[in-house]
This record gives structure tokens, C-alpha cells and sequence, in this order.
């Protein structure tokens, strides 16, 4: 391989640090929500990477229960938006503040 | 050192990570989700993981960008262009990104990764199966349970109440 480890690594840091920009700065619930997907597969190809440099299987199983795990958490997400947005007229997160104290 | 694939698909990658944060419209911000995607997809590929690649080209691309898609079409056309941000809170997220890429960055160059490289032959897909079926089989169980289950909750949530007593009084 000519790729080395480092490379990878650098790619998913930039990635996090663009999904953690996303989810500190952006109010659309909707782009917070891309920004999420961003950070959850920084995790992935970094767990992908170590596993195919050590090497070991175990690696790709856990990227594998991840991306499905990940599925689960989009559905979810989007469901409670579209409650949110129901109720709200809005995406905005600083607007839905029910539970505000 | 990286080759020519590596950084096209890096370009790729970080840039339609950028622009589905940044552009104005929403429905374009997830297209470039999309791009992100596939272009992890592709890293996958180079780190000789097929399988995972078309895991994540199905899951990903396939069910969970759409899924997003649809959800933005179903917000009014205003709020699909909707961008209301702070100033200062945009400039202290900037400021939270360099410091993020600055200090972990460090942490690895100074870490001895930096020279890993690997002559090893690639994992075989039937090993990852084996491993599935045999060692981790309690955890694909749960899993399993776990995907039905939000699939379950997000049609409770998303199921308008109103619409059915309408629908029950007529």
C-alpha cells in the first residue's frame, strides 16, 4: 500500500473538526443533523484505517455495527424533526423551547 | 507518501463536507452529504475494505441521504433556504475548528504512527462473516432489535393523530 496511516488519520481530524463546527455553530436542526453524519464517519474510517494497518477483522465489524447503528440514530432524528417541525411551524433549535425551564 | 486517488478523493470528501454545511439551500447541502459519503466510501475501497464499502454505499447513500432528502421536502420552501447564524458564535465555531485540527493534529504527528505502513495481505470478507456469526453473534442479535425497534418508534413519532380522529369521525 502506498497510503500511509497518518493520511488517514489527518482526514478523519478534519472531518471531526468540520462536524463539531456544524453542530456548534448551525440552528437548522436539519444541518446539525449533517454535521452529525460527518462526525460518525470521521469515527468509522478511522476505526477502518487502524484496523486494516494492524491488521485485524475487528476493526471492519465494528465500522459495520456502527454504520447500522448509525441508521437507526438518522431515522430516529428525522422523525423528531418532523415532530418538532409539526409543532413549531420551524427547524430552528432555538425556537422549540417547551422544555425550557 | 499519499498518491493521486488518495487526494482526489480527499478533495472530494472535505469539500462537499464544507459545502453541505455551507450552501444556502438545503436540498444541495445534502446532495453534497452524499458526496461525502461516497467519498468515505472510497477511502474504504483504498484501505482494501470492500465490504464495508458497499455497506456503507448501500446504507448511507442508498437509504439515509435519501431519507434526508424526503425529510427536507416535506419543510416549507422558506425554511429550506432558512440560515439564521450568529456572527460572533460563527467566528468562536471557526476558532473551536482550527484549535480542534491544530491540537489533534499535533497529538499525531508527535505520536509514532507517523511511519505505521503495512505489506499485510487484506482481510477477507469471509473472515469479517465468520466473525459476525460465530464470536459476535449476541451483538448482530441486538442490533437487529435495536434497527426494528427506532424503524417502530420513528413511524409512532412521525404519525399524525389528528389526520386519523378526522379520518375516524368521517
Amino acid at each position: 500500500m502506498t497510503n500511509e496511516l497518518i493520511d488517514f488519520v489527518i482526514v478523519s481530524i478534519a472531518l471531526l473538526a468540520i462536524g463539531i463546527y456544524g453542530v456548534s455553530v448551525k440552528r437548522n436542526a436539519i444541518r446539525m443533523l449533517f454535521a452529525i453524519e460527518i462526525i460518525i464517519n470521521a469515527a468509522n474510517l478511522n476505526l477502518v484505517a487502524f484496523a486494516r494497518f494492524i491488521p485485524n477483522s475487528q476493526g471492519q465489524t465494528f465500522a459495520l455495527f456502527s454504520i447500522a447503528i448509525a441508521a437507526a440514530e438518522v431515522a430516529v432524528g428525522l422523525a423528531l424533526i418532523i415532530v418538532a417541525y409539526r409543532m413549531y411551524k420551524n427547524v430552528d433549535i432555538a425556537e422549540f423551547r417547551s422544555l425550557k425551564g | 507518501m499519499a498518491d493521486t486517488v488518495f487526494l482526489a478523493i480527499s478533495v472530494l470528501t472535505i469539500g462537499s463536507a464544507i459545502a453541505a454545511l455551507e450552501v444556502r439551500s438545503l436540498i444541495y447541502g445534502s446532495i453534497s452529504l452524499m458526496g461525502t459519503l461516497g467519498g468515505i466510501a472510497g477511502y474504504f475501497l483504498l484501505l482494501d475494505s470492500p465490504f464495508v464499502a458497499m455497506f456503507q454505499i448501500a446504507v448511507y447513500i442508498g437509504s439515509i441521504a435519501v431519507l434526508i432528502l424526503f425529510t427536507v421536502m416535506l419543510v416549507r420552501r422558506q425554511l429550506i433556504f432558512f440560515k439564521v447564524e450568529d456572527k460572533r458564535r460563527r467566528y468562536a465555531g471557526i476558532g473551536l475548528m482550527l484549535i480542534m485540527m491544530v491540537s489533534l493534529g499535533a497529538i499525531i504527528l508527535s505520536s509514532g504512527i507517523k511511519t505505521i505502513q503495512t505489506d499485510a495481505p487484506p482481510i477477507d470478507f469471509r473472515t469479517i462473516g465468520a466473525d459476525f456469526l460465530t464470536y459476535y453473534w449476541p451483538a448482530l442479535i441486538l442490533m437487529a432489535l435495536i434497527l426494528a425497534s427506532s424503524v417502530i418508534g420513528a413511524l409512532t413519532l412521525a404519525r399524525r393523530e389528528d389526520m386519523e380522529d378526522d379520518q375516524r369521525t368521517n
